[in-house]
């Protein structure tokens, strides 16, 4: 969080320094359209920040500002010098106050209610003079670790220079080894080999970041979003070891923010309208990265409402950005980029949150600015795609050097997942309907023929080659046949000629060590020529046929796998998502098993199977509403209705009972056992309100409950010894309450008039009375 | 108007590439074929740590395959967009001064120079046909989706 601040702080310092000098050409001139924008951009992205990092005076201030700067862009308004006034005075007091952030100070008292009113049309006089300047002469600044800001440009003179380097040495080491050398001569070489090698590893990690670190803030962002406009949304993230340079990272940073946070205010719906829709009440949106040639390639997907063309081409039309004629000739994909446009936006309202129909244009901008493209695409009821398209630069890295027909080729190691040969007892290939199934220690994956691909003539027979088992980036792995395995090379890749690229096979080019030029694949790109479906193209078809399908169905059970090889399911509604993590990642701390996921150590269940040859666990990553802990399985099977009847465990335990999934037996996880156990002190009851549910009515226990635990309650039984602050009954059951507990009477009958208890399925009123309830409480 | 030229032939012909995009002549050697590229894309070769896209003139004109497999050919090293390229010629002749601003050529041409067709420039050695250096790359539209 605090490297988020860090960022946060620098960016808007650095965008201050920037806006120095229009501000005052602005004074100057206050009808000049492009430093209205530039001032209009700062303070969008700082109130779109700090609506993230929780600054609510700043957020309030930028708000105001941006406002109305708005009017002025909508020529609502013209700004005259006392809006001039007020706007300055109100990013100078933003300065000051990203001033203090920075030094760790709180703000200074005051109230900047004054800066906002003299905003308002026709206030009198400038704003009251900014309170005293802080930021100077604090000594605190220095105790931070000592960084300068380079510009990118000269990183890359230094990183191509780096690069050079690195082929030049090999050249060098190439005529040392034809000719005879004295050993002097090859000590001193290879200490020069050791620090250029040394070199390049700090610079290029200079330059490149996983990109979960652009990720790693997103569910948060997503939470506390759909808590705030009352939506309930699960985040899939996907990709997230996807590698991108590091001013790429902070360069999408801002449009992938406001595409998200766009996606969950105006793209999915609010669970009641998706009840309405046929749809789940949790929306789905899925956010993954993949590298594809020289491009990273970034997928927000949503299920909500889409986008109607239709409507943003009425907009465009009456705002007089199109015209009549103009209009009737687009195309459905051209109408939908229409929300590219400035000043559109199909919202009804304007909220904190986006809307404005900025926006987008600044997402659109900022992205082309790094020679990026963005697409979207959209089906009107069914949700929406966003596509970041970024470009990788100039990197360099280790690759395996494979040939067909003599000639080599390279293939990124981060790719590989292993290499087989053929004639090993372990692999047979088949044909099936005339694609290859290579079927590896019993794992049956797709095989693509690299001289097919190529079209050229292999140059050994099926049984002497070797495959190669790739994983794309975010895609599902295939087997690669090549004719001969070579050597790992650390290769300095160069983006090839456009003519090369579009073949679609090749990230690029790069030298190997004897100076011949090597084409680069890109593993995503021989895939999908050579015909073999990735996973991440499937799942996201997937997403949208799952939204339509799974209509009203408030009993999604997650239908996995367990370490041990169990069959179990676990309600939809407690899994926030889905991890994946190193094994070293679990370990054995404070009495019991926990995960480290990111910044946070979670207490892990469901690992007691965990077998240490694996490298990797899988973890889902479970929320209860204010407490998260990690359950480890083995692979997800899908997401199912829970139909059958549960057949209850006999003592309380991991699993609350049996029942019939699919057809078949599966044990179903008692989360809320899960969360009780493990958690064990970490929860302190008292901060929670306490809600008793009568253990034996499996309505109760199977519907109610999750709603109950999501509202934020400790549900407990009859024989629990808590004091309860809420009890639910329902009408054919009556209980007696205790006068501190009030009481919410369920009703089965929809058309009871009694007045006094609530319909089981108006979830509305259920949450309205729960949240009643637990203001009571408290 | 003293643009410099480079006098290069192709397929039998004598054409003028603007000289100042000419990076340098170099004598190629090896030769790496790109697969599924398209035809005019000869391969890839090296020049001083540096990734050549090698180009054959005579597929980009349309006038049939330059025979690639009897070792050194002549090239032209250019950069476009950043990327460096390698024309195969037939032969390099010599840098000549332009003694007019081209002008179109009313005679009529194959396809393909007219396609490349800068128009022409009188010279000391007559006129001549200056090429468009970046749609001799691009090469033949079709070929390019094909790909």
């Amino acid at each position: 969080m605090d490297d988020l601040i860090a960022d946060f702080v620098a960016e808007c310092r650095e965008m201050l320094e920037a806006l120095g000098g229009e501000i005052v050409a602005w004074e100057a001139q206050p009808d000049d359209r492009a430093r209205l924008d530039s001032i209009f951009r700062f303070v969008h992205t700082v109130k779109g920040n700090c609506g993230f990092f929780d600054f609510p005076r700043l957020e309030a201030l930028s708000h105001a500002a941006e406002d109305a700067l708005a009017d002025v862009r909508a020529s609502r308004r013209t700004p005259d010098a006392a809006l001039v006034s007020a706007v300055l005075a109100i990013i100078d007091r933003i300065g000051e106050m990203i001033g203090c952030i920075e030094a760790g100070e709180d703000f200074p008292a005051g109230d900047d209610s004054s800066l906002i009113a003299a905003l308002a049309p026709g206030a009198e006089g400038a704003a009251a003079p900014v309170a005293a300047a802080i930021a100077e002469g604090k000594g605190g600044a220095a105790s931070a670790p000592r960084t300068i800001r380079l510009s990118v440009e000269l990183l890359d003179r230094v990183m191509s220079g780096v690069s050079d380097m690195v082929l030049a040495r090999n050249e060098l080491a190439r005529r040392l080894r034809e000719t005879p050398t004295d050993v002097t001569v090859d000590g001193a070489f290879e200490r020069l080999s050791g620090i250029i090698a040394e070199m390049r590893d700090a610079i290029t990690r200079t330059r490149m970041q996983r990109i979960e670190n652009l990720f790693v803030a997103l569910p948060r962002m997503v939470r506390d979003l759909s808590a705030e406009l009352g939506k309930q949304v699960l985040v899939d993230i996907d990709g997230g070891d996807v590698e991108l340079d590091r001013e790429m990272i902070e360069m999408i940073r801002d449009p992938l923010t406001h595409i998200i946070r766009n996606a969950v205010d105006h793209g999915i719906e609010t669970p009641a309208d998706r009840i309405k829709g046929g749809k789940r009440e949790i929306g789905l949106l899925c956010v993954s990265a993949r590298q594809s040639g020289n491009q990273i390639l970034i997928d927000i997907v949503d299920d909500g409402r889409g986008i109607d063309g239709k409507k943003l081409v009425e907009k465009a039309i009456s705002s007089g950005a199109l015209g009549k004629a103009e209009a009737s000739a687009l195309s459905p994909r051209e109408q939908l980029a229409l929300i590219f446009e400035a000043g559109l936006s199909t919202a009804k309202e304007v909220t904190a949150i986006s809307g404005r129909g900025v926006g987008m244009d600044v997402v659109r901008s900022n992205v082309e600015r790094i020679g990026g493209i963005v697409e979207v695409d959209s089906k009107l009821g069914e949700g929406t795609r966003m596509t970041l398209r970024v470009p990788l630069t100039l990197t360099i890295i280790p690759a395996l050097t494979v040939s067909i027909a003599n000639q080599h080729f390279a293939i990124p190691r981060s790719a590989i997942e292993e290499i087989v040969r053929v004639n090993g007892g372990s692999v047979t290939l088949d044909r099936i309907g005339g694609a290859g199934v290579a079927t590896i220690r019993g794992r049956r994956v797709p095989e693509v023929s690299l001289a097919e691909v190529l079209g050229l003539q292999s140059g050994v027979s099926d049984e002497e080659g070797s495959l190669v088992v790739l994983r794309p980036a975010g895609g599902d792995v295939y087997a690669l046949a090549v004719d001969r395995i070579h050597d790992h090379e650390e290769l300095v890749v160069k983006p090839a000629a456009p003519a090369v690229m579009a073949t679609g096979l090749y990230a690029g080019t790069t030298l190997a060590d004897d100076g011949s030029p090597i084409l680069l694949f890109d593993p995503a790109g021989v895939a999908q020529v050579g015909g073999v479906k990735l996973e991440a193209q499937e799942r996201s078809a997937r997403v949208v046929e799952v939204a339509t399908t799974t209509a009203q169905r408030d009993n999604s059970v997650l239908l996995f796998r367990g370490l041990d090889g169990g069959r179990r399911a676990l309600r939809l509604a407690v899994v926030d998502r889905i991890e994946e993590v190193d094994r070293k990642a679990v370990r054995k701390a404070a009495g019991q098993l926990r995960v480290q996921l990111g910044d946070t150590i979670l207490p892990l269940a469901g690992a007691e199977a965990l077998e240490k040859g694996e490298e990797k666990v899988r973890v889902f990553r479970l929320n209860d509403g204010s407490h998260e802990i990690g359950y480890a399985f083995r692979e997800v099977i899908d997401l199912m209705p829970m139909d059958g009847e549960l057949i209850p465990a006999d003592n309380p335990g991991a699993v609350s009972g049996v029942t019939l999934i699919g057809e078949e037996p599966a044990e179903l996880v008692d989360a809320h056992w899960l969360f009780s156990n493990h958690l064990g002190a970490a929860v302190k009851p008292a901060d929670r309100g306490v809600c008793r549910l009568p253990s034996d009515d499996p309505w109760m226990q199977n519907m109610l409950r999750p709603i109950v635990e999501a509202a934020g309650y400790v549900v407990i039984g009859e024989e629990d010894e808590l004091i309860p602050d809420l009890v639910i009954a329902s009408d054919d059951r009556p209980v007696e309450s205790s006068d501190k507990a009030k009481t919410i009477v369920l009703r089965s009958d929809p058309e009871g008039e009694d007045g006094e208890s609530i319909y089981r399925y108006d979830r509305a009123g259920l949450l309205m009375a729960l949240k009643a309830a637990s203001g009571r409480g408290k | 108007m003293n643009e410099l030229l480079l006098i290069v032939t192709v397929g039998g012909s004598r054409v003028a590439l603007p000289a100042a995009a000419v990076e340098s002549v170099v004598e190629l050697d090896t030769l790496i074929p790109v697969p599924r590229a398209p035809a005019h894309v000869a391969g890839l070769s090296a020049l001083r740590s540096r990734v050549l896209t090698v180009i054959d003139c005579m597929q980009s004109l349309e006038l049939g395959a330059t025979d690639c497999t009897n070792g050194i050919r002549e090239a032209a090293v250019v950069e476009v967009d950043g990327h460096h390229y390698a024309l195969i010629v037939d032969v390099v002749e010599d840098v000549v001064e332009a003694l007019s601003d081209p002008s179109a050529v009313r005679a009529a041409m194959g396809a393909g120079w007219e396609r490349v067709s800068k128009g022409m420039v009188e010279t000391e050695e007559g006129p001549l046909l200056l090429i468009d250096i970046e749609k001799l790359i691009a090469g033949t539209a079709t070929e390019a989706r094909a790909a």
